[in-house]
């Protein structure tokens, strides 16, 4: 789970990108690279958890 | 892809003689950096914390030399170093830094070129010195010295070269009309979120220390053993992050002397406001101030003013600290109890978030249009490329050099097992309740 996180992170950050090269203006370009932005918080959200979850079962 | 020179203006011989005084100051916050590593590890792990710091400052200042040095495109012989670029939508990318490996033409390079290098040298040796606090007392000392040649090595270059060398990040204002492109004068994203990042990947893969998170119960506190170090390594290293932010704005702003002394003030004030709040904070939760807690505060006001020490106002940097104050200490204790993180320096809240925070209050502050869009882009770089890119080759790394010492090291301490000596000989270790 936490590879899966970390395998979503780069996704937003080519989703911002993608937001600069594609939209000259500067609403819709802000509106794709905050949806970048929060794209990589999922990423780390999910990385956070699958730590989380590995840690609970190590646990000595 | 096109290797090519771009230009930068050429440095006065005023500001090449003062950049070079303050470069020689900039030490002290890797002293400063060192000793709160230290003092905020174990006793019986103290001698192997503080030879750690020292071998990973000589191990980045050899891989940088050898190699990172060339990545960054400082040293082509022209301003501004040379680069390999790609084009796309009619844009031109710059990716990457060329120049001949091991240092050569460092003496024929122009003034501003040997004094970006020098700053970039003693940045790395920072940066690096960031994971190693937060693998304390359980790190090898072989795992760490690995951890910072990979760093100096291949990470920080590709930063450097796009933040402070003409690359893409940079040029995002020229190519996209995005402010002044992407703004990091002080070192807040290549130095403190690139190791803060590198904090967290080191301590996702070696893991808490043993008995940090009992089955049952609360997390076990494992306090700093030595308050008096950490509180004189914060003094050490305000004098040393008041002479990188100088510096960093003379080099990769040309900001003007008249400039210089607020963006010193700014970094005063911002760590000052920090560590306010931290000890009202921690007076408020705890009834009595935290020490570690208020450096962690110091050191984080700090690192915000690395992202905008020389952009914003006085009255700005005070909230900039004031901020990042209040966040440290919740989000040290937020990392520990709720996300289960084993971080004996606070690395990843002190540097990964109060640099994240500077370079959104740098974004907030900006006067100039489309500044915010770009500080976001570096922020999205940073999150969605740096700590992927970090994870998956320190991952690599621990099959080569594992990162963890054996459960016997851990047991009698880093200093026994690494070095067959203590740093307290005299000392009477106390037994530890959690190998009872």
């Amino acid at each position: 789970m936490k590879f899966a996180g970390l395998l979503v992170m780069p996704a937003g950050f080519f989703l911002s990108i993608a937001a600069v090269v594609l939209f000259p203006a500067p609403a819709p370009r802000a509106a794709f690279v905050l949806c970048g932005l929060a794209v990589e918080a999922l990423g780390l959200v999910v990385a956070v958890r699958g730590h989380m979850e590995a840690r609970g079962e190590t646990r000595p | 892809m096109t290797p090519i020179a771009p230009s930068t203006p050429a440095i006065s011989e005023a500001a090449f003689a003062l950049t070079l005084a303050l470069l020689l100051l900039a030490p002290l916050a890797i002293a400063g950096v060192a000793l709160i590593n230290t003092g905020l590890g174990r006793s019986r792990s103290a001698a192997q914390s503080l030879l750690g710091n020292l071998a990973i400052v000589a191990v980045t200042a050899i891989a940088f030399a050898l190699v990172g040095a060339t990545l960054t495109g400082n040293l082509s012989g022209t301003p501004g170093g040379a680069a390999h670029i790609f084009h796309l939508a009619g844009k031109p990318w710059n990716w990457l830094g060329a120049g001949p490996l091991f240092l050569g033409g460092f003496a024929a390079a122009p003034p501003q070129s040997q004094l970006a290098l020098l700053f970039e040298f003693l940045a790395v040796a920072l940066a690096a010195l960031i994971p190693w606090g937060s693998g304390a007392d359980r790190l090898r000392l072989t795992a760490g010295c690995a951890i910072a040649a990979v760093l100096a090595a291949l990470v920080f270059p590709l930063l450097a070269h796009w933040i402070w060398a003409g690359g893409w990040l940079s040029q995002l204002g020229v190519n996209f009309s995005l402010g002044a492109g992407f703004l990091d004068p002080g070192g807040a994203a290549t130095v403190h979120i690139l190791g803060g990042l590198s904090a967290l990947a080191v301590v996702w893969i070696a893991g808490p220390r043993k008995g940090k998170f009992p089955k049952e119960g609360f997390a076990t506190a494992m306090p700093g053993h030595n308050a008096v170090y950490i509180l004189f390594g914060c003094l050490l290293a305000l004098a040393g992050w008041l002479a990188f932010n100088v510096a960093g704005a003379v080099l990769w702003l040309q900001a003007p002397f008249a400039a210089l002394p607020v963006t010193a003030l700014n970094t005063l004030l911002s760590a000052s406001a920090a560590v306010a709040a931290t000890f009202a904070v921690t007076r408020i939760r705890f009834g009595k101030p935290d020490a570690s807690l208020c450096a962690n505060g110091w050191l984080a006001g700090l690192v915000a003013s690395s992202a905008a020490a020389a952009i914003v106002a006085p009255i700005q940097a005070l909230v900039i600290g004031l901020i990042a104050g209040v966040i440290t200490p919740l989000l040290v204790e937020l990392l520990e109890l709720a996300v289960a993180i084993d971080d004996p320096s606070g690395a990843i809240a002190v540097h990964a978030a109060g640099g994240l925070w500077g370079l959104i209050a740098a974004a907030i502050f900006a006067a100039q249009a489309g500044q915010f869009l770009a500080q976001l882009i570096g922020i999205a770089t940073l999150l969605g490329l740096v700590l992927p890119l970090v994870y998956l080759l320190f991952s690599l790394l621990n099959r080569i050099v594992p990162f963890r010492v054996d459960p016997d090291g851990e047991r009698i301490g880093m200093d026994l097992h690494e070095l067959g000596g203590g740093a307290y000989p005299e000392f009477v270790i106390h037994r530890d309740d959690s190998y009872r």
